[in-house]
C-alpha cells in the first residue's frame, strides 16, 4: 500500500491581511503585549465582520499610538492626547465609519483626559482601546496617570506617591455604554470583548493591561514580558459587573477583568437627530456621508 | 496524528517565550538556533499534540507565529513549516 | 466650479464681519465647524451652529480649542469642509494643530478675529498682532496663507478665497479678521450661487493600490486627496512621512518632504499674493496696511495727497505669504514706505526686509485697542516726504 502524498497549504497568518507588511518589523520590544493586543484586535475584526473599508483606526502619541501605522487600514496618527476629538470630527462628517482610537494610558488619560470625558459624556459612538502599560513608554518610563503608587519611573526615582486614575471608573462616570478590561494574558476574552464593542453603539471603551518589560518591569525588578504575563494570570480575576470604583490597580495586587459596564444610553448623532428634527421639523436637513466626485 | 500545525516567520521573532509558555498542549520550545537578531526562534518539539488551536498566534506580539489546522484537510503529518522571511528588516 | 445653491443667501445684507465671515464658508461649501466661544469670534460659530441644521451641516462646540482644532482635521479626513474659529488665547493653543495641518496637507480654514494681546488682553477691543504668529507660530519650518480682510464684505469674500486656496494648496489657510471687522455692520452683497466661484477638493480617481496620497502632482505639484472610507486605506501621521504617506524618519526624507511644504507656497507665492495697488506710479510715498486699519490709512492717504503730496496705497490681502516681489519692485522708486499696523512692528519686519535698504521704512505702531487716529498716519507720510 502506497503512502498517500499530501500537500499542504500553510494558511496565512490571519493577522496578515491586516498588517502594512512592507512596514514589518515594527518597533515594539521584545515581551511587549501591544502586538498581542493588535492580534486580538484582527479577530475581533474577522469576527464582527466588520467592513473593512469602513472602519477607521485613530491613534495619538506613544508606543500604542504607533499601532495606527502598522494597520492596514484607513489610519490617522495624530497628536500627543487628540486622538479622541480627531476621531470625533471624523465620526461626525463620515457617519456610517466605525472609527476605533486605539491609543495609550498617558495619551489617553492625561494630555488626553478632558478629550476622553467629554467624548464620554457626548455618547460618541467611537470605540477606544486604552492599552495601559503603567507607564509613557516611548519616551522612557516617565510616571503617568495610570502608574500606581510606589513604582519606580524615570520621573519618580524614589517611588510614585501620587495616586493613579482608576481608568474603568473615570469613564464609567463619564458616561461610557461598554467598559471593560483585560490584561495581554486574556486573549480569547480581549478579542470577544473587542468584537462585543464594535457592534454596540455609543462610547466603548477597553483598558488592556500589557506589559512594558524595557521601562515599566525592568525598574521595578518585575522580570521581563513573560514574567509579567505569568503574573497576570496569577492575580487576575474575572468578575463581570464589579462596580468600577473596586477595580482600583495597585503594583502587585489583584487585576479585577470583566466587563463592568454595558448599558443603553443613545449616543450623540441619536440624540443631535432626534432633537433637531424635533425642533426643526422639515426645515431639519441632516448632514450627508461626503461622496468624493 | 496531529490536528494542527504551526508556522514560524523566524526572522520576526523575538523569542519573548509567549507562545512556548501559553501553548496548551506544551508542543514548543525556544530552538537553539538563531535568527539573524540573535534570537533563538521557537520549534514543534512535539509537533504531534499540536490541535492547531492558534493561541501561540494569538500571542505572539511579533506576529512571528500562527497554527492552524490540518485535519480538516486529509489525512496529512503534522510538520513545522519554517518560512524565512525575505523582508528587509 | 460653483457654489452649492443650498445656503448661499443670494442678496443684499446688513451683516457685521463674524457673520459675513460665516456665510463665506457656508458658500464655499463648508459643512463642518468646530468650535469654542472666545470673544470677538464667537458670532461666527453662533451663526454657523444655527444655519447648519437647515443645510445639511454639522455643528460640535467642543471642549477646548486644542480639541477643536483637530476634530475639523478630522472632519476634512472624513470628507468634508471645515473650518474653525477663535481668538488671540485661542489661536495659540490651536499652534501645535495647525503645525499637524500644515504637515499631513490638510486643507481647511481658520478664521482669528484678532483682539488686544498678550494673554487674556482685550477681549472687546482690535488689534493686530497675531500676524507673525499666523506664520510661525507652530514649531518647524512650514508656509502658509493669510488673508485680510477689511470689511464685512471682504470678509465674506476672502472666507470663500480662503477655502480655495486651503483646496488648491492643501494647506490650512487663514482669515486674519480683527475686532473691529469683525463687529462692523455694513452691506454684504451675497451674488448668486452661480457666480460663485469655489474650488472643489482634488480627490483623485488614481487606482487604490498605486496611489499615493503625499506625492506631488499635476502642474503645481500639489498631491491629491482621499478620504477614509473608500478603501484607500489612507495613512496619516504628523511625523516625517515619505509619499505614501509612511513614517520614514530620516535626513533624506526630511528634507525632500519639508522642502515641498514650503516651496509648494513659495514657488506659487506671486499667483497667491493678492494685493491693491493705488497710486503707487510716481508715488513719493507708499502707505502698507491691511485689515482695519487700511480703512484709516485711506482718509490719511486722501489728506495727503489733497496738500500735494504723492502717496500710494499698497494694501496687503494677502498677508503670507508676504508679496516681497511688489516690494522689491517699489522700493527703489520711493523715499520710503510708511507701514501703519495695530501692532507694535509685525509686517513692517517683512517691509524691511524687501526693501533692502533701498528706501526709509517708517512704522506707525499701535499697541492695540482702538484704531489709529489718520493724523498719526498722515505725520509719518510728512516725514518720510521730507
Amino acid at each position: 500500500m502506497s503512502t498517500p502524498v499530501v500537500t499542504i497549504t500553510t494558511p496565512e497568518n490571519p493577522v496578515e491581511d491586516f498588517m502594512r507588511t512592507d512596514r514589518m518589523p515594527h518597533i515594539w520590544c521584545p515581551g511587549c503585549g501591544i502586538g498581542t493586543t493588535v492580534n486580538c484586535f484582527t479577530r475581533a475584526l474577522i469576527d464582527s465582520k466588520t467592513d473593512l473599508d469602513k472602519l477607521s483606526i485613530v491613534s495619538g502619541i506613544g508606543c500604542t499610538g504607533r499601532v495606527a501605522g502598522y494597520v492596514n487600514l484607513d489610519s490617522f496618527h495624530t497628536t500627543h492626547g487628540r486622538a479622541i476629538p480627531f476621531a470625533t470630527g471624523l465620526k461626525l462628517a463620515s457617519p456610517d465609519m466605525t472609527v476605533v482610537v486605539y491609543s495609550g494610558d498617558g495619551d489617553l488619560f492625561a494630555i488626553g483626559g478632558n478629550h476622553l470625558i467629554h467624548a464620554a459624556r457626548r455618547n460618541l459612538d467611537i470605540k477606544v482601546i486604552c492599552v495601559n502599560n503603567l507607564t509613557y513608554a516611548m519616551t522612557g518610563g516617565q510616571t503617568g496617570p495610570a502608574t500606581p503608587l510606589d513604582v519606580i519611573t524615570a520621573t519618580a526615582a524614589y517611588g510614585t506617591y501620587d495616586p493613579p486614575f482608576n481608568l474603568p471608573q473615570l469613564v464609567d462616570a463619564a458616561g461610557a455604554v461598554y467598559v471593560a478590561r483585560w490584561t495581554t494574558f486574556h486573549v480569547k476574552q480581549l478579542a470577544r470583548s473587542m468584537a462585543e464593542m464594535f457592534k454596540k453603539k455609543g462610547f466603548g471603551f477597553i483598558e488592556v493591561i500589557s506589559p512594558c518589560p524595557t521601562l515599566y518591569q525592568r525598574r521595578n525588578k518585575m522580570g521581563d514580558g513573560l514574567d509579567t504575563m505569568k503574573f497576570y494570570k496569577q492575580v487576575s480575576k474575572i468578575k463581570h459587573g464589579t462596580p468600577t470604583n473596586e477595580v482600583g490597580l495597585t503594583k502587585s495586587g489583584e487585576i479585577i477583568c470583566g466587563k463592568f459596564v454595558d448599558r443603553e444610553r443613545p449616543d450623540f448623532s441619536t440624540m443631535m437627530h432626534a432633537h433637531l428634527e424635533h425642533e426643526l421639523g422639515a426645515k431639519y436637513i441632516p448632514a450627508e456621508a461626503p461622496v468624493c466626485s | 496524528m496531529a490536528r494542527g500545525s504551526v508556522s514560524i516567520v523566524v526572522e520576526r521573532c523575538k523569542a519573548c517565550g509567549f507562545c512556548v509558555e501559553f501553548c496548551p498542549s506544551k508542543v514548543l520550545a525556544l530552538s537553539d538556533a538563531f535568527n539573524s537578531k540573535g534570537y533563538h526562534p521557537p520549534h514543534a518539539t512535539t509537533p504531534e499534540k499540536c490541535t492547531g488551536c492558534d493561541l501561540c498566534g494569538m500571542y505572539c506580539p511579533d506576529f512571528a507565529i500562527h497554527g492552524f489546522r490540518t485535519d480538516k484537510t486529509a489525512a496529512a503529518a503534522a510538520t513545522e513549516v519554517e518560512k524565512e522571511s525575505g523582508d528587509a528588516c | 466650479m460653483h457654489a452649492d445653491p443650498v445656503g448661499v443667501l443670494t442678496g443684499a445684507h446688513f451683516l457685521d464681519g463674524d457673520h459675513a465671515a460665516c456665510e463665506g464658508a457656508i458658500a464655499a461649501g463648508a459643512r463642518f465647524s468646530a468650535g469654542y466661544p472666545i470673544t470677538p469670534s464667537t458670532e461666527v460659530v453662533e451663526r454657523f451652529s444655527q444655519r447648519a441644521p437647515k443645510i445639511g451641516a454639522t455643528f460640535i462646540q467642543m471642549e477646548d480649542e486644542l480639541a477643536a482644532s483637530i476634530t475639523i482635521l478630522g472632519a476634512v479626513w472624513g470628507g468634508v469642509k471645515a473650518f474653525t474659529v477663535t481668538s488671540g488665547p485661542g489661536f495659540s493653543l490651536m499652534m501645535e494643530h495647525i503645525g499637524y495641518a500644515v504637515m499631513t496637507e490638510t486643507p481647511c480654514v481658520f478664521i482669528d478675529v484678532q483682539r488686544g494681546g498678550p494673554s487674556t488682553g482685550l477681549p472687546t477691543l482690535p488689534a493686530q498682532a497675531d500676524m507673525m504668529q499666523v506664520k510661525w507660530g507652530s514649531h518647524g519650518d512650514y508656509e502658509i496663507i493669510a488673508l485680510c480682510p477689511n470689511s464685512p464684505q471682504e470678509c465674506f469674500d476672502l472666507t470663500i478665497k480662503a477655502f480655495n486656496y486651503s483646496e488648491q494648496y492643501r494647506v490650512p489657510v487663514f482669515v486674519m479678521m480683527d475686532e473691529v471687522v469683525g463687529h462692523m455692520t455694513e452691506k454684504v452683497v451675497i451674488p448668486a450661487a452661480e457666480d460663485i466661484e469655489i474650488v472643489p477638493r482634488r480627490w483623485t480617481s488614481k487606482d487604490k493600490s498605486t496611489f499615493q496620497l503625499f506625492a506631488p502632482c499635476g502642474e503645481e505639484q500639489i498631491p491629491e486627496m482621499a478620504k477614509a472610507g473608500d478603501g484607500y486605506k489612507v495613512h496619516v501621521t504628523g511625523l516625517t512621512h515619505n509619499e505614501k504617506g509612511y513614517p520614514d524618519m530620516t535626513p533624506v526624507v526630511q528634507e525632500r518632504m519639508v522642502k515641498r511644504l514650503v516651496t509648494k507656497i513659495r514657488d506659487n507665492a506671486e499667483k497667491i499674493c493678492i494685493t491693491e495697488e493705488i497710486d503707487i506710479e510716481g508715488a513719493d510715498v507708499v502707505v502698507v496696511s491691511y485689515g482695519i486699519t487700511s480703512r484709516v490709512a485711506q482718509r490719511a492717504i486722501e489728506t495727503a495727497r489733497a496738500e500735494g503730496l504723492k502717496v500710494g496705497s499698497l494694501r496687503l490681502i494677502t498677508a503670507w505669504p508676504f508679496p516681497e516681489h511688489v516690494i522689491r519692485a517699489i522700493a527703489p522708486k520711493v523715499k520710503g514706505f510708511v507701514v501703519a499696523e495695530l501692532n507694535l512692528g509685525q509686517m513692517v519686519r517683512e517691509v524691511e526686509r524687501c526693501a533692502g535698504g533701498q528706501c526709509r521704512v517708517k512704522l506707525v505702531g499701535h499697541a492695540g485697542g482702538t484704531v489709529h487716529k489718520p493724523e498719526e498716519i498722515l505725520k509719518a507720510i510728512q516725514g518720510v516726504v521730507r
